[in-house]
């Protein structure tokens, strides 16, 4: 299968203080692949490298295209979709305004028409509160309103960070559900990046393991899933 | 009683300047949580402008589009060259980049123009029938452009996908980034209506105050009054403030402080709405987690 991300001796810094140290890895088209770690081992600043939210350096190349020195809304408008952490939610407009945005650069408008009443059939909830306020939304609402306002853009890579954030498991798995299902109809490739590795795992077909800034372990789900360190300190038993 | 109802239609016809100018600072502020001090100064070198074509025997109308477009361009370019390299610096820096500019455009209005009080036309007819003993043509006809341009704006807000980004970016920079806008464009969009609308209210109300370098310094300050008394980040609560600030400056100059000191409500105003009510009548209070 091609590479759709190729990640090569990447750095990331905020500042003065360097987060993530020559980072390679990749992505196969179509694929789910997670990015497992402890809380401030990188995850989210690899996110951010990816679409350029913080000073990086290295290669980052999508579909053959560098990402590395683009703005990020030129990254975006490449059909890199990103569900951020804290979930990005314009909590002061309202649920289809939200939606619409994550469409802005789109400009086949019937589609995008379309593409909200799928969303409002993928999440039925989303559709009650079309007219509400985001803000007024739960967390596991707004965590569907992220995702749904980052497919509006029709991605060809979905950047996820920690879905299942501060959500009830129910939620959690449903919309793990959802994700799986999109991956498998829509054929949108995914970056994952959790702390529920177990969870990850099972989503992913691949898993990077990140300890400080730097790629520990990386392989196929299950090699990782039975890695004695992994299932130690990750998984818990 | 008649010179009471007098006092507060002009309060209203006044009102909807001061609301105009300070909705173009509440739209500035919304953005980039500053308070561009150059609004007035800005609004009257367009209205020079509007003047200069008015005189080379342009058509009023024609001289009123052409300065709007040419405001809202010159409010754009600001923004991409003067602002953007100042984007991230303290808010300092960007105050005294606003008063640099409020001294650049009054020096280079009166250069060019020179700071002789010239009179400014009025683009509607003297006897009219809609003119009553309250109201004159002029004051109802600046009203009716007035709420025009706000429907105008409320509409270009709420229906159009670029009013949607601008409102985005304004919200939640970062997340905007990440669903494509370019937020940084959508600030300079936002200065050039800043300016355009500035330069609207200028060219309504040079025919009462005559127009001279200086026209809106207090004019900019009766527009800050409003859109403090408003509450600072609401567009809605800035121009029921213009209303209110126009009133009520018109009933205490008549029958409280006398004329010469109006513009002390304005200053009133605002000190009293900063010790007393910080967020406005409208505003939503402010909080952030350290």
């Amino acid at each position: 299968m091609p590479e759709l991300l190729e990640v090569k001796g990447l750095n990331a810094s905020y500042g003065a203080t360097q987060v993530l140290y020559d980072m390679n890895f990749s992505l196969a088209q179509g694929q789910i692949t997670a990015i497992l770690g402890a809380n401030g081992a990188g995850k989210t600043t690899t996110l951010r490298a990816i679409c350029q939210t913080v000073k990086t350096s290295g290669s980052v190349l999508f579909d053959g295209q560098q990402l590395v020195g683009k703005a990020t809304e030129s990254v975006v408008r490449m059909g890199v979709g990103h569900v951020p952490d804290g979930r990005g939610t314009f909590t002061a407009l309202s649920v289809e305004e939200n939606l619409k945005l994550g469409a802005y650069v789109r400009k086949d408008r019937a589609e995008v028409a379309l593409d909200i009443e799928r969303a409002y059939t993928r999440f039925p909830r989303l559709k009650e509160r079309r007219n509400q306020q985001a803000g007024t939304l739960s967390g596991g609402e707004q965590q569907m309103l992220a995702i749904s306002r980052a497919l509006m853009l029709r991605p060809r890579l979905l950047l996820l960070d920690e879905p299942s954030f501060g959500l009830a498991p129910l939620i959690v798995a449903e919309i793990f559900r959802i994700m799986r299902k999109i991956n498998e109809e829509e054929k949108v490739s995914m970056l994952l990046v959790e702390q529920n590795a177990s969870l990850a795992l099972g989503l992913a077909s691949h898993a990077y393991l990140l300890e400080t800034g730097r790629i520990v372990i990386s392989g196929p789900s299950e090699q990782i899933r039975n890695d004695e360190t992994v299932r130690k300190v990750y998984l818990g038993y | 009683m008649e010179a009471l109802f007098h006092q507060i239609f002009a309060g209203i016809s006044n009102g909807v300047i001061y609301a105009s100018i300070g909705l173009a600072l509440v739209m500035i502020h919304q953005a980039t949580h500053h308070i561009n001090f150059a609004q007035g100064e800005m609004a009257t070198f367009s209205t020079f402008i509007a003047w200069a074509l008015v005189n080379s025997g342009w058509p009023y109308w024609g001289a009123f589009f052409a300065t709007v477009a040419v405001s809202f361009l010159g409010g754009l370019l600001i923004q991409r060259t003067i602002l953007k390299p100042v984007e991230k610096a303290p808010v300092l820096t960007n105050v005294i980049v606003f008063v640099g500019l409020l001294v650049i455009f009054n020096a280079v209005a009166g250069m060019i123009f020179d700071h002789t009080i010239k009179s400014f036309p009025s683009p509607f007819p003297k006897d009219t029938g809609i003119a009553t003993q309250y109201f004159s043509a002029h004051q109802f006809g600046s009203v009716a452009v007035m709420l025009v341009v706000l429907a105008a704006l409320y509409a270009f807000f709420r229906f159009t996908p670029i009013g949607l980004a601008m409102r985005a970016a304004a919200q939640n920079p970062d997340s905007a980034k990440l669903v494509g806008v370019r937020v940084s464009w959508m600030l300079g969009v936002g200065w050039g209506l800043a300016a355009a609308i500035g330069a609207v209210a200028g060219m309504m109300v040079a025919p009462i105050v005559f127009l001279d370098p200086n026209m809106m310094s207090g004019i900019l300050l009766y527009g800050f009054a409003a859109a403090l008394l408003g509450g600072i980040d609401n567009a809605w609560g800035a121009v029921i403030g213009g209303f209110i600030v126009g009133i009520l400056e018109n009933l205490l100059g008549a029958y409280v402080i006398g004329t010469e000191l109006k513009l002390t409500v304005a200053l009133i105003l605002i000190v009293g709405t900063l010790t007393l009510k910080p967020d406005g009548l409208f505003g939503k209070a402010v909080v952030t987690r350290v």
